[in-house]
């Protein structure tokens, strides 16, 4: 096993549950991993739970982290995939005076190019957003930060692997027991 | 399933413990779950409430029970300073797989997040050292939650759960309905073993010339000791134990070689390092039993049968896993595995231990030297109890010495905090061990350091009548921290020395017999008259006060450098 830092994409499918993200992210404290995201939403099935962790660490610490998650009680399933195994993007706000889209003629051409989109506009202020990578999300504030960010957000990764998640068959499973 | 009118919280709570078949539980009252205690006054001829005198003693003597009794312990402790009075037991519980249930109290449901007097999120402080915790705000979730509490707490790899009940739950009327829990879609307690798996555990097994067992509480908890000893007895392979695993296997069984790691015997540490394949059963390589890891068995193909996948190559990387309770796997290697013996192997074990005798273990067990030696007190408790005793011991020099030397024949008669290493649990666990097996004689053997800091246990024996045998053995300092003090801090005793008060006072005080010894002619005779007590019992025996503890694999070291002086 190689001691390269790695980013890993944790997806964990749990039970609905008050104290579960604690309970998550106190894994990550106690072996001293700091989570880049975290994303939580409904996942494709009716009231199961998807979590969606980024981390860089070693193979041999992601395995063991994966499997510390797995064995809490109301996690169904966990797993781990690196970048090349998903399909993962992330999604950023970009807040800039109205004063610079009709001043600049350049930085429409930059909102075109970067296939962003203009969510709304008010004789104040607009607002791009733009979904995709974190180099396009990066590339994207670097050529507006000279007009004046009023503010940016990114969210978290959310990300689907390549493979499949049986997470209905491990319910079913375990219900037949 | 029951149906009777509405009842309060509080009386379902009792009821819950009742169907669970819960007739003990040890705790101490307080604001916020005054309205359980009062159910429980009405309950008090069918469940037994032990007023400990912290919360801290009730969860080492649910522990204590627990260990010897095999059933869960359980604990129940007010919101706030009572809740996290509980935290170090739970998490003693956490890491020895102990099964236990504590209910707290919370403040009123309405007060949460408030600040109130004694609020305090349990929750969140007890989130990482529990394997399930639960907050209940509303009555009607009180059976299921409680229901699914001691599931958790007893099935697959035991461990510890919490849940809090706010007040207003506890006084609110629900119908009381109770169903068993045996199934939570999201848990596997026991994976399903592999029997592909099992196959090439045999055949590496029955292709070894140097095979070396190492074996775990697993094998305790799994309730597998007989399925465990006709293993070894078929293969005729060594085996030694861990801390927690001691006593699963008969002391004088003639394949019981002895303890592994940090101050383990010299055979089963030298031998770990040339052994060809090493089974490891129901442990799980903690730093204090492997050494260094980089040096820890290379040489040996590794077969690790295991419950909790998460212990899978965590510490060690196995060549082999074998997830399941030992207890089905091991019948199902039975059926593989050859009849053998090993003469010249377990030769090499005996010869590592003429050596360790001669250098330590004789000068522990039969001293030259005028002072008293802990390892002595030891034999001569084997002597009188003839290895019958449950042995409770604190941590520390005198937990080694107590381990190494104490003889055993029964399983479940070893209590001690292995993972967390807790001064103070052996007065409170000899407590709850006295209860969960009232026909054995139970003996705690504490350091003047750890037994000073539950010391207020005594109360709770007077109180009792717990007829616990109290074994202080004082060398006035903190003997285990003092020795690394010698040893790699240049004897530079930084507040390892103790001025100790009058000890037998304090026990008669308590109007509990006791008496200090401190020469050799009166070691046997008081042990004898201490066991022969029928009531509880407290001997300060003083020993040795610069005495060190060898075999010992100095940390960060390999199990093969395990020194002897």
């Amino acid at each position: 096993m190689t001691n390269k830092l790695n980013t890993y994409t944790v997806s964990v499918y749990t039970e609905n549950n008050i104290g579960l993200l604690n309970r998550i992210s106190a894994i990550f404290l106690k072996r001293h991993v700091n989570i880049e995201s975290l994303t939580t939403s409904q996942s494709e099935i009716d009231n199961i739970y998807r979590f969606v962790i980024v981390v860089k660490v070693v193979e041999s610490k992601i395995k063991n982290i994966v499997k510390q998650i797995e064995k809490q009680i109301e996690v169904i399933a966990a797993f781990y995939h690196t970048d090349k195994e998903t399909i993962f993007l992330e999604t950023a706000l970009y807040k800039v005076k109205s004063k610079s889209l009709f001043d600049e003629k350049h930085i429409q051409k930059i909102i075109k190019n970067s296939q962003a989109n203009i969510v709304t506009v008010s004789p104040d202020y607009f607002i791009i957003e733009k979904t995709g990578w974190r180099e396009e999300t990066e590339k994207l504030y670097d050529s507006l930060e000279p007009y004046g960010l009023l503010q940016f957000v990114r969210s978290g990764r959310i990300s689907v692997s390549k493979e499949a998640m049986n997470i209905s068959d491990i319910l079913e499973l375990n219900t037949d027991k | 399933m029951k149906k009777t009118n509405k009842i309060s919280g509080s009386e379902a709570v009792i009821k819950c413990l009742l169907e669970e078949g819960v007739d003990i539980i040890y705790g101490y009252p307080g604001g916020a779950i005054m309205p359980i205690y009062d159910e429980l006054f009405k309950y008090e001829d069918k469940l037994n409430h032990i007023l400990t005198r912290h919360e801290q003693g009730a969860t080492h003597a649910a522990q204590g029970y627990a260990r010897v009794s095999g059933k869960v312990g359980v604990v129940t402790a007010t919101s706030g300073p009572g809740a996290t009075n509980l935290v170090t037991g739970i998490a003693d519980a956490q890491i020895d797989s102990t099964p236990m249930v504590c209910i707290t109290g919370q403040v009123a449901s309405h007060l949460l997040g408030s600040d109130a007097f004694q609020e305090c999120d349990i929750i969140g402080i007890s989130t990482p050292v529990t394997k399930w915790n639960c907050q209940i705000t509303k009555a009607s979730d009180i059976p299921e939650v409680i229901a699914k509490a001691f599931y958790i707490a007893k099935s697959g790899r035991p461990g510890p759960v919490l849940v809090d009940i706010t007040k207003d739950a506890q006084f609110e009327l629900m119908e009381f309905k109770y169903k068993k829990c045996n199934s939570i879609r999201s848990y596997i307690p026991i994976p399903k073993f592999s029997i592909n798996e099992i196959n090439k555990a045999a055949e590496l097994i029955n292709n070894s010339k140097k095979p070396f067992i190492v074996f775990g509480q697993g094998v305790i908890l799994g309730n597998a000791e007989s399925e465990f000893k006709q293993f070894i007895e078929k293969t005729g392979i060594p085996a030694a134990w861990t801390i927690l695993g001691l006593s699963a296997l008969s002391s004088d069984h003639p394949l019981n070689v002895g303890m592994v790691g940090m101050h383990g015997n010299y055979g089963p540490n030298v031998l770990t390092n040339e052994c060809d394949v090493l089974i490891a059963i129901g442990m799980r390589f903690d730093d204090r039993v492997t050494g260094n890891l980089e040096t820890y068995a290379k040489q040996a193909k590794i077969i690790h049968f295991e419950i909790d996948p998460a212990e899978v190559n965590k510490n060690v990387n196995v060549d082999i896993a074998v997830l399941g309770n030992v207890k089905d796997t091991l019948p199902e290697l039975i059926e593989l595995v050859k009849e053998k013996s090993h003469t010249n192997w377990i030769n090499k074990f005996h010869s590592f231990y003429k050596k360790e005798f001669d250098k330590v273990i004789k000068n522990d067990l039969y001293p030259s030297k005028e002072g008293l030696t802990m390892g002595e007190v030891i034999r001569e408790i084997n002597e009188i109890s003839k290895g019958n005793a449950i042995i409770v011991s604190d941590v520390g020099q005198h937990q080694m010495v107590t381990c190494r030397y104490a003889s055993f024949n029964h399983s479940k008669s070893n209590v001690t905090s292995g993972g967390l290493g807790t001064m103070g649990f052996a007065l409170p666990a000899a407590i709850g061990a006295k209860m969960g097996a009232p026909d054995r004689e139970v003996i705690a053997i504490i350091g003047d350091g750890g037994y000073q800091m539950t010391i207020q246990e005594l109360g709770t024996i007077f109180q009792t009548g717990c007829a616990v045998k109290i074994v202080v053995l004082n060398n006035e300092y903190l003997g285990m921290v003092r020795q690394w003090q010698q040893m790699f801090f240049d004897k530079r005793y930084a507040s390892t020395e103790m001025v100790n008060p009058d000890f037998v006072k304090i026990a008669k005080g308590y109007f509990i017999d006791g008496k200090k010894i401190k020469k050799r002619e009166n070691l046997k005779s008081s042990i004898k008259e201490m066991i022969n007590s029928k009531k509880p019992y407290f001997l300060e025996v003083c020993v040795e006060k610069e005495a060190n503890v060898f075999p010992m694999i100095p940390s960060g070291a390999s199990v093969s450098d395990v020194r002897l002086e």
